[in-house]
């Protein structure tokens, strides 16, 4: 299938300074994202998963510049986001939209919606201003809130309210891409259904693209097409969502995916239980990131960085970043060995 | 924390430079010649050139400042022009006095201000509360010579408890220190209780709670500490009010203190005088400051972590 | 299910919040629960479901101007809303112990690790400096900190989010408590160190024979964590059952809406089916049911009507007008009985 390529991300890097010592000069960087690359295609969900301190969020904030990004290359419809100008770049946000994960803290609390979703057309200028009040309505109603209800103020709504209303402001102005920074993770599940049900309506109605960050699992096996997995600044494993759920190769996604709690209590899984915590974005580990906390690590995770790779047992599209993906995968891991030799002996 | 420390002491030099300049600046901006003044009004030009050559007056401005600078160093501030006798000698008895004066006024606002800021946050909307705050308020809107003159008034001459003026005799501390330390007892008494009101709200209170800690022990074990924090701050820049307040309680209780010396020399237009009195306390202000940095580093230990 | 000794049961417990205006809000409004011992009980619902305000009603620590109005809470026979303050203190820590959802707010940021676990020895043990320091050393070990001699005289803000909680429930279990109240243990933290405190919590519970308490929203932790669960809407306990009956044979309505809007990472779902509307606001509480207006199955008589919480089966209790005799809607609905 040739599909279009409408969000590209090459080698991005995002390190933020942190400064220090007499001088308070800069003393390190918090690599939060440390080359990351990928793509979107048109009218898909693409999702971001990892733990606090991955660089998920990072990355969406990086792909819209609302900070400057250090390094890379972000495309979107074929132009280079980095690279343009201040004013082009507004023009661009047009079809570019991010809905917040605190709907609270994203909408001016002295406007009313109505003023809300005025202000968003009026600085994209997409509809002629008489059509504007017209225009509202229908989000309004799209979004499953009353016309009548835009001229209350943020605070009269519920939280689930309230995203609908971040999700009618970024629709406002017809965007092609909405980047769902944990956009339903403050939301009670009854909500969360919902607000999913609904995003999941206007990507067939309006043939959106999402790139949803999200640490929810749940959240995006019900969402995603395709999935990445982000552990400390880095991609781990890419892949559609089938590979990632039923297939996983990386240790850190096999780990990440056994440590969700399943509401079935005659499920009882064989969980890999990680140690430790992540390390420090300050100072992350050499070699392969995930090393400090891998159950198979050897000496060589310890100094070289894996790459993104197929495997033959691997479908197409699907990569992930490990030496040991094929050994891991057979049971010929040196450490899988032991254990194995481990049991057998006792 | 000492990288920290050393790192503050460093910042502290722009800024004391800054000082001498204004210092310096006020000297040559303010109309008037010093050299005309010192000699009178009525000396020939020739002898308001020689003092003016004597003062260096002619050096371009560079220089003058530097060798202005190269004395504040050395704490030489010249000689006064009232007098002619050495600045620093006339000034390290007062210094001390006002020195003496601050302290205790600082102590007393920080022991009243706090005891009063946790009666009110404990026992909040209670009768003490609102008393407390209502008197307050009052302290913090009095100005300090009226309140000064009250005292007086009730204290010395009706009751005749304290002396009247003067400073040295434990008698003669008691008026200008509560004169000078009420309003900063106000404002830390209301910073303690807002402080403590939103500390004791907080999940790690909650935690105590749970864990049986009694409530006197919570109070002043657990909250006390950490609403102590935002109340070192205002402690700092109650500091700077105490001085400037120096000047109108030293001159109501007829004390001899740097206050006092301050006004005296504007009056008589002793420009060396002037001049070393505003940095010697500017250098205070700044030293308080730099302690007030530090403890509240101390005592929020969270913001260490960068060094 | 043979009979069980409970160590505590929770009879009718209102708590309610007292506005200046006059207004009372019912917070937490007729709940009623068992806790075998050695066992553990999930109360699950969503925000607003009054389950964090029923857990601290256990310890009595509700501040003004929230108020205990009735019901009783019998910790081992004894009534505990008839405890005085005094001995609310011997009870908490000690007795039964509770942990938090934040745990970067909840230990005490100018205290260290050491010094705030110390103190529940202190208080409940007598214990001096010494002693109490050696036990400390050994909770942080049991708890599975590394170089515990280290962290002991490290603040909070030094250790990571998962080390936070270890230490919380180091201070919550120092005095061996028979009993542990985990309010949303897990919420804050990342799941692989969710997976770790959920089995920490686990072992420990074993080794010291606690019963716990499980507060929590996530259905999954409910599964994979309890014996029993109280699932709670508006203030009310609506069903009450074994883990294996909730999730095999959920029976109330908002239950069962519950598990259906819930995403899942465990197997592709075709679509969720949420729960229309959203939860009332307090000043706009339905008279009958609570859940009628946003239930699918509601009759003119459960809007109008409150239905008791009533025994169906073996140690099964729901409140829906479905499972009585007086159930005049659909009787397909009735579907859910086994």
């Amino acid at each position: 299938m040739n599909r279009k390529e409408l969000l590209k991300v090459e080698n991005l890097k995002q390190y933020f300074p942190i400064k220090g010592g007499i001088f308070g000069r800069t003393i390190n960087h918090v690599k939060a994202v440390d080359d990351v690359t990928f793509t979107v295609y048109e009218g898909e969900t693409v999702s971001i998963v990892g733990e606090s301190g991955c660089g998920k969020s990072t990355t969406g904030r990086a792909i819209l510049r609302l900070d400057e990004p250090t390094d890379g290359k972000v495309e979107f419809n074929g132009e280079d986001i980095v690279s343009l100008s201040k004013s082009k770049l507004r023009r661009t946000r047009k079809d570019m939209q991010i809905i917040f994960q605190d709907p609270y803290a994203s909408l001016n609390p002295r406007q009313t919606v109505r003023q809300i979703l005025n202000e968003a057309m009026e600085i994209q200028n997409v509809v002629p201003r008489s059509e504007r009040n017209d225009r509202i309505a229908e989000l309004m109603e799209t979004v499953g809130l009353k016309p009548f209800q835009a001229d209350r103020f943020p605070h009269e709504f519920s939280g689930g309210q309230r995203q609908r209303i971040g999700i009618a402001r970024a629709l406002s102005v017809d965007p092609k891409l909405i980047i769902c920074d944990e956009a339903v993770s403050a939301l009670d599940v009854s909500i969360q259904a919902q607000v999913l049900n609904l995003l999941k309506k206007f990507q067939r109605e309006f043939n959106l693209t999402y790139l949803f960050i999200s640490h929810d699992l749940g959240v995006v096996r019900h969402i995603s097409d395709r999935i990445i997995v982000m552990y400390l600044g880095k991609i781990v494993e890419i892949g559609d969502k089938d590979s990632i759920f039923k297939n996983p190769q990386h240790p850190y996604t096999k780990a990440l995916l056994s440590a969700i709690p399943v509401p079935d209590p005659d499920i009882k899984k064989n969980r890999i239980i990680l140690k430790g915590d992540v390390p420090s974005p300050i100072d992350p580990p050499e070699g392969c990131r995930f090393h400090t906390r891998c159950p198979f690590v050897v000496d060589k995770c310890r100094s070289v960085s894996p790459e993104l790779e197929t495997r033959n047992h691997m479908k197409k599209g699907h990569q992930a970043a490990c030496h040991f993906i094929e050994e891991i995968h057979s049971g010929e891991h040196e450490a899988t060995r032991d254990l194995r030799n481990v049991r057998q002996e006792s | 924390m000492i990288t920290y420390i050393i790192r503050r002491i460093f910042q502290l030099i722009p800024v004391l430079f800054g000082v001498t300049i204004l210092v310096f600046l006020m000297m040559h901006l303010t109309p008037g010649n010093p050299a005309q003044l010192m000699a009178g009004e009525t000396a020939p030009p020739e002898v308001v050139e020689r003092i003016e050559k004597r003062l260096g007056l002619h050096d371009p401005l560079p220089v003058q400042y530097v060798n202005f600078l190269k004395k504040v160093v050395t704490l030489d501030f010249g000689v006064s022009m009232r007098n002619s006798l050495p600045i620093i000698d006339e000034l390290r008895p007062k210094f001390w006095v006002t020195i003496e004066l601050a302290i205790y006024s600082t102590l007393l606002s920080i022991f009243m201000g706090i005891i009063a800021g946790i009666v009110s946050a404990v026992r909040k909307y209670s009768f003490a509360d609102v008393a407390i705050m209502l008197v307050a308020l009052f302290g913090l809107s009095m100005p300090n010579f009226w309140l000064g003159l009250m005292l007086m008034q009730w204290f010395s001459i009706n009751l005749g408890w304290f002396p009247p003026t003067g400073w040295g005799s434990p008698g003669q501390v008691v008026l200008p220190v509560i004169t000078l330390g009420t309003a900063g007892a106000a404002v830390i008494a209301r910073m303690t209780r807002s402080s403590m009101l939103e500390v004791i709200s907080q999940d790690y209170i909650r935690t105590a709670r749970a864990k049986g800690v009694r409530e006197r022990v919570i109070i002043y074990r657990h909250a006390l500490k950490n609403a102590l924090i935002p109340v070192v701050t205002v402690t700092g820049l109650q500091f700077g009010t105490l001085l400037s307040g120096t000047v109108l309680t030293e001159t109501v209780f007829a004390i001899n203190g740097m206050g006092r010396y301050v006004i005296d020399s504007i009056m008589a237009r002793d420009f060396p005088a002037v001049q070393a009195s505003i940095i010697v306390i500017s250098i205070m202000f700044v030293l308080v400051n730099l302690i007030v940095d530090i403890s509240y580093r101390y005592l929020n230990k969270r913001i260490d972590l960068n060094g | 299910m043979g009979k069980e000794e409970n160590i505590l049961s929770v009879k009718d417990l209102q708590t309610s919040f007292f506005i200046d205006d006059g207004s009372e809000v019912k917070a937490v409004d007729g709940v009623t629960f068992d806790v075998p011992k050695g066992k553990t009980i999930g109360i699950v619902g969503e925000s607003g479901s009054g389950k964090s305000i029923t857990a601290l009603s256990i310890l009595k620590l509700i501040d003004n101007p929230g108020k205990i109005k009735g019901g009783q809470i019998l910790y081992k026979g004894d009534n505990l809303v008839d405890y005085n303050e005094r001995k609310m203190r011997k009870i908490r820590g000690n007795q039964i112990s509770m942990i938090f959802q934040e745990p970067m707010t909840s230990l005490n940021p100018t205290y260290t690790v050491g010094e705030q676990i110390s103190e529940s020895y202190k208080i409940h043990q007598g214990l001096g400096k010494k002693e109490s320091k050696r036990k400390v050393i050994e909770m942080l070990k049991l708890v599975g900190i590394p170089s515990p001699e280290k962290r002991i005289d490290q603040y909070p803000f030094e250790l990571s989010g998962g080390m936070r909680q270890r230490v919380m429930i180091a201070m919550a279990l120092a005095c061996r408590p028979e009993m542990l109240i985990a309010d949303e243990p897990t919420t804050a933290l990342d799941v692989t160190i969710q997976a770790q405190i959920l089995e920490l919590i686990k072992e420990l519970q074993d080794e010291l024979g606690m019963s716990v308490i499980m507060i929590t929203h996530d259905l999954g932790v409910v599964a994979e964590t309890c014996d029993y669960v109280a699932v709670m809407y508006c203030g009310k306990v609506v069903e009450y059952a074994d883990v294996r009956t909730l999730f095999k044979n959920p029976r109330h309505p908002y239950t069962v809406g519950l598990l259906n809007s819930l995403p899942r990472s465990d197997v592709d779902q075709e679509e969720l089916i949420p729960i229309k509307g959203t939860v009332p606001s307090p000043d706009e509480m339905p008279t009958g049911c609570r859940f009628a207006p946003r239930c699918p199955f509601a009759t003119e008589k459960c809007h109008n009507e409150l239905p008791e919480l009533e025994q169906i089966g073996l140690g099964e209790q729901i409140r829906c007008w479905i499972y009585t005799d007086e159930w005049t809607g659909d009787p397909e609905v009735k579907v859910y009985e086994p």
